[in-house]
């Protein structure tokens, strides 16, 4: 008999799969309801402690990975990244990608006409430490625009990527950045109700803010927590 | 005096992710169409071998490529299979930019993660299990992989080989959640998980051998043959 300590489900910030308003939800959102099954070990472990060997080492200072510097506002983000009962989640990987300064991709999709910048990627990866603090350097991204609809903006944001400590804690989100009147009406975003919504939005933080170097921005991350009693008891007698 | 007060002045506080009265679980948002160079490493799909198996680097310049390679070590035990599948939305259109990842047990039916605690059982040292692929131009996902032993269901139950799987894309707020089979499964008749899903769609769970040897699996996100996707 394994012992489960099961993970929460989803609360009741989380977007739905279908938000028409993100017009490509309308395609691609399940129908039918999520099935509900009991965790089992499957769901309850994850690759923790893995992630050099899988994914490589960490890249935690996006404006140094060419030979130049890149165009743009420098910017520190630092946070914790905690379950939902408020414990640190130490050791797990939090991936990075964004647009530069000019809120251009370096992908090859991305084909609007603003500025590549040869000395910006925009992708990074960072592990957290004990306490689960993060931390990671880049440029502020612009705000792009996008097909949904005509004149449809997305707010700036950065891609965040985390595995936590199992299958069932695996989160991907976009933090977002204070007083950018674009959130308010971006489908995406507001298909996270309020106030939950605000979860996503990161302080500007004076403490974090670097003398003559780079502005500061908090932003935790909150995953799934996991239940104090197990799932089953050993009734194997 | 005057001088140290503006040093401690901070921007008043806002309605916004550091609030303590709007903590909890922070919300999902889609992974876009644009996470080919931030995500999908070379050989991340290859869980067996070295290759560059589940990368796009078609899609950014190539300086611009600052993942990872394969961290394959060496050979792991047990049955080498290939997997793969297409991923359509609800027109039955194949689509070229979602992500897959997976999450299994080895050959022995042992997680490489802490919380599997059943030291009786060995893990493998060059088998971690987790697998990322971005999905290609035809919409396919593939991985190379082990053939997964079985692991511990509720109760006593044992459950039958399977593989975790997460699907992402443009379109999809929240990661999707599902389970591949084999057709030809040990247990499948008792498995637990798939006892719960209503008998006319558990085929959406179970890949088939095709002539290749290739275990394939589509996942349909909509429509008459919509996947079973699970409520974790
Ligand atoms: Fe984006």
């Amino acid at each position: 008999m394994t012992l489960i300590l099961p993970y929460a489900r989803e609360d009741g910030g989380n977007p739905p799969s279908l938000y028409p308003d993100y017009r490509s939800t309308v395609l691609r959102s399940p129908r039918q309801p999520p099935l509900l099954v009991p965790p089992t070990l499957t769901e309850v472990t994850g690759p923790a402690g893995n992630w050099e060997r899988l994914i490589g080492p960490a890249m935690t200072d996006l404006t140094t990975q060419h030979k130049g510097t890149p165009q743009g506002q420098r910017i520190v983000v630092t946070g914790r990244v905690l379950d939902e009962r408020g414990r640190p989640v130490p050791n797990t990987i939090v991936e990075i990608w964004q647009a530069n300064a000019a809120g251009r991709y370096i992908h090859s999709k991305d084909d609007w006409p603003a500025p590549l910048d040869p000395n910006f990627t925009g992708a990074g990866r960072v592990v957290t430490d004990e306490e689960g603090n993060y931390r990671y350097v880049t440029i502020r991204p612009g705000a792009y625009p996008w097909g949904n609809h005509k004149n449809a903006w997305r707010p700036a944001h950065i891609h965040l990527s985390l595995l936590g400590p199992a299958f069932a804690t695996r989160l991907v989100t976009q933090m977002y950045f204070p007083d950018d009147p674009l959130i308010e009406i971006d489908p995406i975003a507001n298909a996270v109700p309020l106030p939950f919504r605000q979860r996503l939005v990161s302080r500007f933080d004076i403490g974090t803010t670097v003398p003559n170097w780079a502005l500061g921005y908090r932003f935790d991350i909150v995953l799934k927590g996991r239940e104090q009693t197990p799932f089953e008891d050993d009734h194997d007698d | 005096m005057m001088i140290d007060e503006l040093e401690r002045r901070d921007a008043a506080p806002r309605h916004d992710n550091q609030d303590p009265a709007l903590f909890g679980q922070t919300p999902s948002q889609t992974v876009g169409p644009f996470f080919h160079y931030g995500l999908p490493w070379k050989g991340g799909a290859d869980l067996v071998g070295r290759s560059d198996l589940g990368a796009r680097p078609d899609l950014m310049p190539p300086e611009h490529y600052l993942l990872g390679t394969s961290g394959v070590t060496g050979t792991p035990q047990g049955e080498a299979i290939e997997i793969a599948g297409c991923i359509y939305d609800g027109n039955g259109a194949p689509i070229p930019d979602a992500m897959v990842e997976l999450w299994q047990a080895n050959a022995a039916g042992r997680y490489a993660s802490p919380d599997d605690g059943r030291q009786e059982i060995e893990l493998d040292p060059h088998f971690i299990g987790f697998g990322r692929s971005a999905t290609d131009k035809e919409g396919v996902f593939r991985f190379r992989t082990i053939r997964p032993g079985r692991v511990p269901g509720p109760g006593n139950s044992l459950q039958a080989p399977h593989i975790a799987l997460s699907i992402f894309g443009r379109g999809l707020l929240k990661r999707l959640a599902t389970r591949l089979y084999f057709a030809d499964g040990e247990g499948n008749d008792t498995d637990p998980i798939l006892a719960l899903v209503p008998e006319e769609r558990r085929r959406t769970l179970i890949a088939v051998r095709r002539p290749d040897h290739t275990w394939w699996l589509d996942v349909h996100l909509q429509g008459p043959d919509e996947t079973v996707f699970f409520d974790l």
